[in-house]
């Protein structure tokens, strides 16, 4: 039931946005994330963008784990 | 960046698993404690990259099959009602309760209706001002927020004709019950992913300063779990315990603000019943005393008559880490998801569900 998708916000306008998911296009509730910028990713649940994607943090998890995986192999 | 694809990458994730491979320490027993994480685990299989020495249970982390049949059995004394739409998540209806289903009563003429977003109840208030439209939510805090806005809203919008009826819980109080009750030995908690996009990791703190187990909120694809797992064996190996963020790019240590202000406006916190955890303080959710007007439980004189269980069912101990699925007597031959007995094979996210469709044969009796 804690499901949430990643979508790309396309448009906003006042606490809707219109998002990209999965190659559709798909409303979203933009009231709980009030900070949100067009290009930005969030996590898309019941309707409802819930928490704005940090593209910083996931890039240095990936590099951190390219570095693991190097020194594994 | 897609947010998806990258952290499916098979070299990543084979390096994650060949370094977990290498624990040369004592048995760990990690739990998980949401419905999405049971089963990412089953559908990747994860379970099969881990060494025998590292296991993963699963706890009570799918909402629809926590709730207990007194709740379901309201919602559908509610939804006989010949002035009543019901409104749900698709995920409730063919839980059985104490004596059918919502899907029976709906078959049976109730009229209740699925919904994706809790705001589609709203709409449905405006749309039928004869009749009285009750959202049943149910789901942990990645899902109250959404319901708690269109309570506010309702009351924003003076939509009179919107009830609520909220069977809303809350995981942290039922992580500690589990740890408790001393019933399970649990060495490491990978924590729900979305549900601390909304409240952090500071809810969870108690569990190593207390109980001295190290927990990791994680994200829900392959390479997230398995880091998630190589984390808690690293805080293991270390004799450490905290609360890591392993989904980073979700969960920060605050959580989401603006949606805890919304839940803490609209719900109060409650003593709450769970299936097979019995009653739990501070648990679930009810609507704030400044909505009464909007809870359907005092608005209509609910009283479906006394509950029951199903009997040879075991999901309260499969809730609970003390069976697995193929402990129990009816799993595979009398419940399966065809001809489901109990929640825990009705729900997708089940965890009988998730044995049935995605475990093999011979793994589930090397694990039992």
């Amino acid at each position: 039931m804690c499901l949430a998708v990643p979508a790309r916000v396309l448009e906003i306008e006042r606490e809707k946005a219109v998002v990209e998911l999965g190659g559709l296009r798909r409303h979203a509730n933009t009231a709980l994330v009030p900070s949100l910028k067009v290009g930005d990713y969030v996590l898309l649940h019941a309707g409802f963008a819930i928490q704005v994607l940090d593209q910083a943090q996931a890039k240095e998890t990936l590099d951190l784990l390219a570095e693991m995986a190097q020194e594994e192999a | 960046m897609k947010f998806v694809s990258e952290f499916r990458d098979p070299s990543l994730a084979g390096a994650l698993a060949e370094r977990i491979r290498r624990w040369d320490g004592p048995p760990v027993k990690a739990m998980e404690v949401c419905g999405t994480h049971t089963v990412a685990i089953f559908r990747h299989g994860i379970a099969a990259l881990l060494p025998p020495e590292v296991t993963i249970l699963s706890g009570p982390g799918c909402p629809v099959c926590v709730t207990p049949n007194a709740e379901i059995d309201k919602a559908i004394a509610l939804a006989n009602r010949h002035d009543v739409v019901l409104a749900t998540f698709g995920d409730m209806m063919k839980v059985p309760g104490s004596y059918s289903s919502l899907s029976e009563a709906k078959a049976g003429g109730a009229d209740i209706r699925v919904v994706y977003s809790p705001q589609e109840a709203l709409g449905m208030a405006e749309g039928n001002p004869r009749k009285a439209v009750v959202f049943f939510g149910i789901g942990f805090e990645t899902t109250s927020p959404t319901t708690a806005f269109c309570v506010l809203e309702a009351e924003r919008r003076g939509i009179k004709n919107f009830f609520f009826l909220s069977a809303h819980k809350v995981i942290p109080p039922a992580m500690k019950a589990l740890l408790d009750s001393g019933e399970v030995n649990i060495d490491g908690f990978i924590c729900p992913g979305h549900v601390s996009t909304i409240i952090g990791s500071r809810p969870y703190e108690f569990i190593p300063r207390e109980y001295g187990i190290p927990c990791v909120i994680a994200g829900f694809e392959p390479v997230d779990i398995l880091q998630a797992i190589a984390m808690l064996l690293d805080m293991r190996a270390a004799g450490k315990a905290e609360v890591a963020i392993q989904y980073s790019r979700a969960v920060r240590p605050e959580g989401n603000p603006v949606a805890l202000e919304t839940v803490n406006r609209a719900f109060q916190e409650v003593d709450a019943e769970w299936r097979g955890l019995g009653g739990i303080p501070a648990s679930g959710l009810k609507l704030a005393k400044a909505l009464k007007g909007f809870d359907a439980e005092l608005h209509w004189d609910i009283r479906p008559g006394p509950s029951r269980e199903i009997e040879g069912c075991r999901c309260g101990e499969v809730l609970r880490g003390v069976y697995t699925p193929s402990e129990c007597l009816l799993f595979g031959s009398g419940c399966t998801p065809e001809h489901p007995v109990g929640p825990c094979m009705v729900s997708s996210e089940g965890t009988c569900s998730a044995w049935f469709l995605y475990r093999p044969s011979d793994q589930a009796d090397a694990a039992g």
